[in-house]
C-alpha cells in the first residue's frame, strides 16, 4: 500500500468509527497529564517511580482478577476501581517514606516494583484469564496493541478523560506548591508550608496518573511517557513554567503523531510508537539546546 | 519576651542526641552566629529551630509577636536544586507561599514583594535567568531574596558563604549586616571564626555535643 492509500484509510477510519475517534480522544487526554508531574519526578530522583508503581498495578491487576475468578465472577473488567485504590496507596507510601527514611526511595522502588511484577505473574499462570497467556501478559506490559482496544469501552473513555481533567486541574491549583516543595521541601515545610499535605496530593496524582498511562502505552513503557516529555523540555527550556508547558505540548504531540502511525500500519503497536516518537523528539530538542548553548 | 527562646534543647537523629542541653535567646534585632566544627550539629540545631524535625527535649518558644511561619531560611546548598529548571524570579517568588493560604496563585502585592527583594539584593538584572546556571554568590542572593519573601522578621542562615570566592563572601557579610541593621533578626550557623566575631552581637559556640559558649560577642574569647 502506498503512503497516501494508506492516509485516505486513516482519515476514511476516523470519519467512520467512534472507537477510533475515542482512541484519539483518550490518548491526548492520557498524554496531557502524564507529562504535568514529569518534571517534579525527575528532580525528585523518582523518575522510575513509574515502572514502580505500574508493576504494582500489574500485580494487583492479576491478583484482583484471580479474586475475582475464585469467588466466579466472569467477565472481571472493571478491575481499574481496584487497582486505582491500591496503587494510590503505594504511592502514597513511596513518596512519603521520603529522603529520609531507612530504605532509600530508589530501593524501596526497586523491592515494590520487582516483588509485585513476580507476584503478578506468577499469579497470571497460575489462574490463567484466558488461553493465551503470553498475549495477556504483552498487553499488561506494553500497552494497547491496537487503537482498537483504547477505544472499544465507552465507559472507560470517559473515566479517562474525566480523570485527566481532574488531575490537571488538580496539579494547576496546587502549580505554586508542588514548585515549592520540588525545589526546596525544607524552605517551604520551614515557612509552613504543609508539605506533607501537598506530598500526599502528589502522590495520589501520580498514582492516578500512571494507572491511566498504562492503559495507553503498557507497564514497561510507562516510565518513558512520563519522563520523556519533561527531559525533553529541559534541553532547551530554563524556568519550570517553561518547561511544564512545553513538556505538555511535546506530550500531547508525540502521542497523537504515535497514534495515527499505529492506526496507518497494523504492524506498529501504539505505545512502542508513542515512546519512539518521543525519543525522536528528545534527540531534537538535545541538538536544539546544544546549539543554543554553543551560540 | 525574646523572639525565639530554646531552652535546655536536645536534638538529633532516631534517638540518638547529635547536640544536647542547648539554652539561648534571640531577641528582635539580634545577630547570633552559632559557630563549631564541621558535623558537630549546628545544622541539626537550626532544623530542630525550624520545626523540620521535633527535639528530642527541651523547649523552643516563639515570642515578641513572631509567629511561626514568619521565619526566612536559607538551607544549606543540597544537590536536587543543581539541574532544576527554575527562573530566579520563581524561586524567589516561592518564598511568598506561606502568605498565601490556600489561594492558588500569586498576588499583586506578593509579585511586588519579590520584585523589591531582587532589586536590594541586586539581582533584578537576573530575573529570568536559569538558577541552576548562575555563579554560587548569585545562587545565595537569590535564595536570600527567597528567605526576605517570607519574612523580614527573622533569618535563618546555615553557612551562607560556604562555597563563595572571597569578595562573594565579603559582600554577603555586608549585605546580612545592612539586613540586620534594618531590624531583621539574624541566626547565622559559620565556621569562619574572625567574620562572626566581626558582624554578630552574640555567639553561640558548640563543640564536644554541648553549648561551649553563648553569649555577647565582646565576652567570647577565640
Ligand atoms: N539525616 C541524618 N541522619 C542521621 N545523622 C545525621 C543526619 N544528618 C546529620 N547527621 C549527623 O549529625 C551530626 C551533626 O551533623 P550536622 O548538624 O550536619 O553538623 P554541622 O552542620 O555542624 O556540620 C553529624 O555527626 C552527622 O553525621
Ligand atoms: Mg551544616
Amino acid at each position: 500500500m502506498s503512503f497516501n492509500e494508506r492516509l485516505d484509510q486513516l482519515v476514511y477510519l476516523f470519519q467512520n468509527f467512534a472507537f477510533a475517534r475515542y482512541a484519539l480522544i483518550v490518548g491526548v487526554a492520557i498524554a496531557f497529564c502524564s507529562s504535568l508531574l514529569g518534571v517534579t519526578l525527575v528532580l525528585k530522583r523518582l523518575s522510575f517511580i513509574g515502572s514502580g508503581l505500574s508493576h504494582v498495578s500489574f500485580g494487583s491487576t492479576t491478583i484482583v482478577a484471580a479474586v475475582a475468578m475464585g469467588i466466579g465472577v466472569e467477565n472481571f473488567q472493571n478491575n481499574i476501581f481496584w487497582v486505582l485504590p491500591i496503587t494510590i496507596l503505594c504511592s502514597i507510601w513511596l513518596l512519603l517514606s521520603g529522603p529520609h527514611s531507612k530504605i532509600k526511595g530508589d530501593s524501596a522502588l526497586a523491592m515494590l516494583s520487582v516483588g509485585t511484577l513476580a507476584i503478578g505473574y506468577l499469579f497470571m499462570n497460575i489462574f490463567p484469564r484466558s488461553a493465551n497467556l503470553a498475549a495477556d501478559v504483552c498487553t499488561v506490559l506494553f500497552g494497547s496493541t491496537a487503537i482498537l482496544t483504547l477505544g472499544s469501552k465507552t465507559w472507560m473513555v470517559w473515566l479517562c478523560v474525566g480523570l485527566s481533567v481532574a488531575v490537571s486541574v488538580v496539579f494547576v491549583l496546587f502549580y505554586n506548591k508542588i514548585f515549592a516543595i520540588t525545589f526546596d521541601e525544607d524552605f517551604a515545610a520551614a515557612t509552613g508550608i504543609k508539605a506533607k499535605v501537598y506530598n500526599m496530593i502528589l502522590a495520589v496524582i501520580i498514582a492516578v496518573i500512571i494507572v491511566l498511562a498504562m492503559n495507553l502505552v503498557g507497564a514497561l513503557l510507562v516510565s518513558a511517557l512520563v519522563v520523556f516529555p519533561a527531559l525533553t523540555a529541559m534541553r532547551v527550556f530554563k524556568s519550570f513554567r517553561a518547561v511544564t508547558i512545553c513538556s505538555v505540548i511535546v506530550s500531547v504531540v508525540c502521542s497523537t503523531f504515535g497514534i495515527l502511525l499505529s492506526a496507518m500500519y497494523d504492524n506498529l503497536p501504539l505505545g512502542s510508537v508513542i515512546v519512539a516518537v518521543n525519543i525522536a523528539v528528545f534527540a531534537v530538542f538535545s541538538i536544539i539546546g546544544l546549539v543554543l548553548r554553543r551560540g | 519576651m525574646a523572639q525565639l527562646t530554646c531552652s535546655k534543647l536536645t536534638a538529633g537523629y532516631e534517638g540518638k542526641a547529635v547536640v544536647k542541653n542547648i539554652s539561648f535567646a534571640v531577641n528582635a534585632g539580634d545577630y547570633l552566629c552559632i559557630v563549631g566544627e564541621n558535623g558537630s550539629g549546628k545544622s541539626t540545631l537550626m532544623k530542630t529551630l525550624l520545626r523540620l524535625k521535633s527535639p528530642m527535649s527541651g523547649k523552643i518558644e516563639a515570642g515578641d509577636g513572631l509567629h511561626l511561619n514568619e521565619i526566612g531560611y536559607l538551607p544549606q546548598q543540597t544537590v536536587i536544586q543543581k539541574d532544576f529548571p527554575a527562573s530566579v524570579r520563581e524561586v524567589v517568588l516561592s518564598g511568598c507561599l506561606n502568605g498565601c493560604g490556600l489561594r492558588p496563585f500569586y498576588n499583586r502585592k506578593e509579585k511586588k514583594l519579590a520584585a523589591e527583594n531582587m532589586e536590594k539584593l541586586g539581582i533584578t538584572n537576573l530575573a529570568k535567568r536559569c538558577y541552576r546556571e548562575l555563579s554560587g554568590g548569585q545562587q545565595q542572593r537569590t535564595l536570600l531574596a527567597r528567605a526576605l519573601c517570607a519574612t523580614r522578621k527573622i533569618l535563618l542562615l546555615d553557612e551562607p558563604t560556604a562555597g563563595l570566592d572571597p569578595v562573594a563572601t565579603a559582600e554577603m557579610y555586608d549585605l546580612i549586616a545592612e539586613l540586620n541593621k534594618s531590624g531583621t533578626s539574624i541566626i547565622m550557623i559559620s565556621h569562619d571564626i574572625a567574620n562572626a566575631v566581626k558582624y554578630a552581637s552574640h555567639i553561640l559556640h558548640i563543640g564536644g555535643q554541648t553549648m561551649q559558649f553563648y553569649g555577647e560577642v565582646a565576652k567570647y574569647e577565640l
